[in-house]
């Protein structure tokens, strides 16, 4: 990435267009910039909106956060998951209305053509060809929309509904666009600039009403709808799975209340979706419900049957719930704890385990649907070729486990957050429309170094910046304890040679090492950087063959300025972080020949003479007051000097090893 | 001061490019990082084109660059190549370092 490389915004007022993920339980906005797409956040850094409406006693919306706050005290007049009345009638909505609080009514008044000028009806979902940069663009349809189709005859009528907060109705169409606005707003308050355009997100099997549905919601908000995208193409449009070779991609979609699967097939730069299946009442929700059903059944087994939970207790089992499944991704176990009043305390900790045999059956369902979709495209899961996952419930390692386990290993993308994929997606479609060229966005080297920590807190580079990509480098590391069955392997970046002054991109742990004196395990760790710059690495210790590995975007959030702000400290503070870096190695391999010293002393100390003992004793006493300044050269000569007064030590450590082998053995037993 | 390649170590990068099909104009990247068993250690590499702040030097029909913080251990360093029966490689002749380990890949400044 050169300095030619990066170009400006193309200038133009109103040329932007946003890149909106209008989900059922939160939306997101992003949009293109020179150095990637990037979400637009409030000045909080939220990047998600809540797609909740609450309504107060005025009729006033508000919408987000905000609105999510009110859902406990006025049901009744707080809209959410609006998503899933798009497009649809009443004889749709059946299975949704029964959870849905606020009040749903068909409007007989309001009768629509379902169909739209595209064609025929289908409400199931089939191949769907997928909007992409190599299609022609389908903004143009008009025809039987839902806010204007009045005095229209329709061909085949679908009834609307609407939604009845306190006798106001109002379509889904309406409300969505309250989202959209809000979105609207968010991105012109961050960009400073009036926006009309946008390209928003739908899933795979959305029919032509609700496309047309969606559409409608971004005209009411003032969103010209340039295109309606897939959401599992997007997710694959974020990762530039476009731009390689062709694939075979399944795109595995958990999210708050709904579950998606999605084939696709990406050819020549366009994405075709093959099948798709999923649940629309499936997701993290009902995970969520595992653990507050616990909960609540063990308060009630211990403290008496009749006990009740009343709604701001609800709302609060229900946030402390996701808030364990959360902490449940990296802790290996959990404690909660509920004060229930008159001294009434509960205290329960959940493991991992624990949480995953509670979520297995939901799992399993996720599962069977996958087997359905692949099913469905015709193909048998070895074909896949790539798995990506989309939806917060994606970073669970239990629910990447099972994906991993089912598609095979090492198909899985999980380095852009999965709960902002989808838009950063649109906002790569976005980009395209609005013209600007693509390749000047990939890397074409690495800006930054890439490395590891290691001992002492240095920071170990194996990729160098300025490295061409797509790249690998590998190093063999050990370990430093006697009997050590795991290593912490913390991913840095940056061009600092201490921890502390690089950025940290992630950790994760090699277990399971059988116990092996200090140095002997063989400790792989490879970091591959592919064409889009994402970095895999993997750690394996090579004589258990134990594995372990991290997939991350080293690019994600840093703009240009940031970079090379990080690039001139390093230049300006050269010298000592060098020299540190240097003491750090120096002192390590101190320590390291202090111990071999100890050890080898206990097995043969017997051996040697007096002079060569006290001579060995003097240079690890030197050593060793050396060890409490900071002198790196005098330090690195008592090792030496340590090193040298060893020899007669390890030479009579061989002997005795060689004299105990052969000792009553005739010659030619060799 | 600057980074000079031997006529028998720049003839070997040369064999290098070719080999690898690397575009005309490429260049031989050389930096220095932490750790390794004297300290720091040498890093080769190829690259179709400098980055901005990169010193770079041209040394027998060879482009040669160097990041900024690399230079300052590497300033004045020559290279060589050595094909001998015991070792074949690129040995660093580097007036900045004070001990050179015995294989020759890493030093201490």
């Amino acid at each position: 990435m050169n300095a030619q490389d990066f170009q400006p915004l193309p200038p133009g007022k109103n040329n932007i267009i946003l890149g909106i993920d209008l989900g059922t339980t939160n939306s997101l906005a992003a949009v293109m910039t020179p150095g990637g797409p990037r979400i637009l956040r409030d000045k909080d850094g939220n990047g998600m909106v809540p797609s909740v409406i609450s309504f107060g006693p005025d009729g006033r919306a508000t919408i987000g956060s905000a609105a999510k706050a009110h859902a406990v005290e006025n049901p009744l007049c707080t809209v959410y998951s609006v998503k899933r009345l798009m497009g649809k009638g009443m004889a749709d909505l059946r299975e949704d209305l029964r959870v849905l609080p606020y009040r749903v009514v068909g409007d007989d008044a309001t009768r629509l053509a379902a169909q739209t000028q595209a064609g025929k009806p289908s409400t199931t979902a089939g191949a769907v060809a997928a909007a992409s940069s190599g299609h022609a663009d389908t903004t143009t349809a008009e025809g039987g929309c839902a806010t204007e189709a009045g005095g229209a005859r329709p061909t085949e009528s679908r009834e609307i509904v609407r939604v009845d907060i306190n006798g106001r109705l109002m379509s889904p169409q309406e409300l969505s666009a309250m989202i959209l606005t809000e979105l609207r707003q968010r991105a012109e308050a961050a960009l400073g600039q009036e926006i009309n355009q946008a390209v928003v997100t739908v899933p795979a099997y959305f029919d032509d009403a609700q496309r047309q549905a969606t559409r409608d919601a971004g005209r009411i908000a003032g969103l010209d709808v340039k295109r309606i995208v897939n959401e599992p193409t997007a997710a694959t449009l974020a990762y530039g799975l476009d731009q390689k070779q062709d694939a075979t991609v399944a795109v595995y979609d958990l999210g708050g209340g709904t579950f998606d699967i999605s084939v696709l097939r990406i050819a020549g730069g366009v994405c075709q979706v093959l099948s798709t299946h999923g649940d629309t009442h499936l997701g993290g929700d009902d995970l969520d419900r595992e653990i507050i059903d616990l909960i609540t059944g063990e308060i009630r087994s211990r403290f008496g049957q009749n006990i009740q939970f009343p709604p701001s207790t609800r709302q609060a089992l229900r946030s402390l719930a996701e808030a364990t499944k959360v902490r449940l991704s990296d802790a290996e176990q959990t404690t909660v704890e509920i004060d229930l009043g008159d001294g009434r305390n509960f205290q329960r900790t959940i493991t991992r385990s624990e949480f995953e045999s509670l979520a297995a059956k939901w799992l399993d369902r996720t599962i069977e649907n996958s087997r359905q979709a692949v099913n469905d495209a015709g193909l048998s899961v070895e074909q896949i070729e790539r798995v990506v996952m989309v939806g917060g419930c994606t970073r669970i390692p239990y629910v990447r486990r099972r994906v991993g386990e089912y598609f095979g290993p090492g198909k899985l993308y999980t380095a852009v957050n999965p709960d902002e994929v989808v838009a950063l997606g649109a906002a790569v479609q976005a980009g395209i429309l609005s013209g600007m060229k693509r390749d000047l966005l990939l890397l074409d080297v690495t800006p930054l170094s890439l490395g590891i920590e290691t001992l002492g807190g240095a920071m170990g580079k194996l990729i160098l910046r300025n490295t061409t990509l797509p790249c690998q480098a590998g190093e063999l590391f050990t370990t430093y304890v006697d009997g050590q069955t795991a290593v912490d392997i913390h991913v840095l970046q940056g061009e600092r040679e201490l921890v502390k002054d690089c950025r940290s991109l992630g950790r994760f742990q090699l277990r399971g090492i059988p116990p092996m004196p200090a140095g002997a395990p063989k400790i792989r760790v490879t970091f591959l950087i592919d064409a889009n710059g994402i970095l895999n690495v993997s750690a394996s210790e090579e004589r258990s063959g134990k594995q372990a590995a991290i997939q991350i975007t080293p690019s994600h959030g840093l703009t240009r300025q940031e970079v090379d702000g990080m690039i001139q400290e390093s230049y300006r503070s050269a010298r000592e972080d060098m020299a540190a870096h240097q003491l750090i190695d120096t002192r390590n391999e101190a320590g390291r020949i202090l111990r071999a010293v100890d050890k080898a002393l206990v097995n043969a100390g017997a051996l040697l003479t007096a002079d060569q003992r006290a001579n060995l004793d003097a240079t690890v006493a030197k050593l060793k007051t050396l060890l409490e300044g900071s002198d790196a050269d005098a330090i690195y000569e008592a090792v030496q000097a340590v090193n040298t007064a060893a020899t007669p030590l390890t030479q009579a450590q061989m002997d005795e090893v060689l004299r105990q082998t052969v000792k009553g053995k005739k010659v030619e037993e060799f | 001061m600057a980074i000079t390649l031997t006529e028998r170590a720049a003839s070997e990068i040369k064999r290098i490019f070719t080999e690898q099909q690397m575009p005309e104009g490429s260049s031989l990247r050389i930096a220095v990082k932490g750790g390794g068993c004297s300290g720091f250690s040498y890093v080769l590499d190829v690259a179709t084109k400098p980055a901005a702040d990169d010193e770079s030097f041209q040394t027998n029909g060879v482009n040669v660059i160097c990041d900024p913080k690399s230079y300052l251990y590497l300033a004045g360093t020559e290279v060589d190549f050595e094909d001998k029966l015991l070792g074949r490689g690129f040995v660093f002749n580097n007036p900045n370092a004070k001990k050179s380990c015995g294989c020759g890949a890493s030093f201490k400044a």
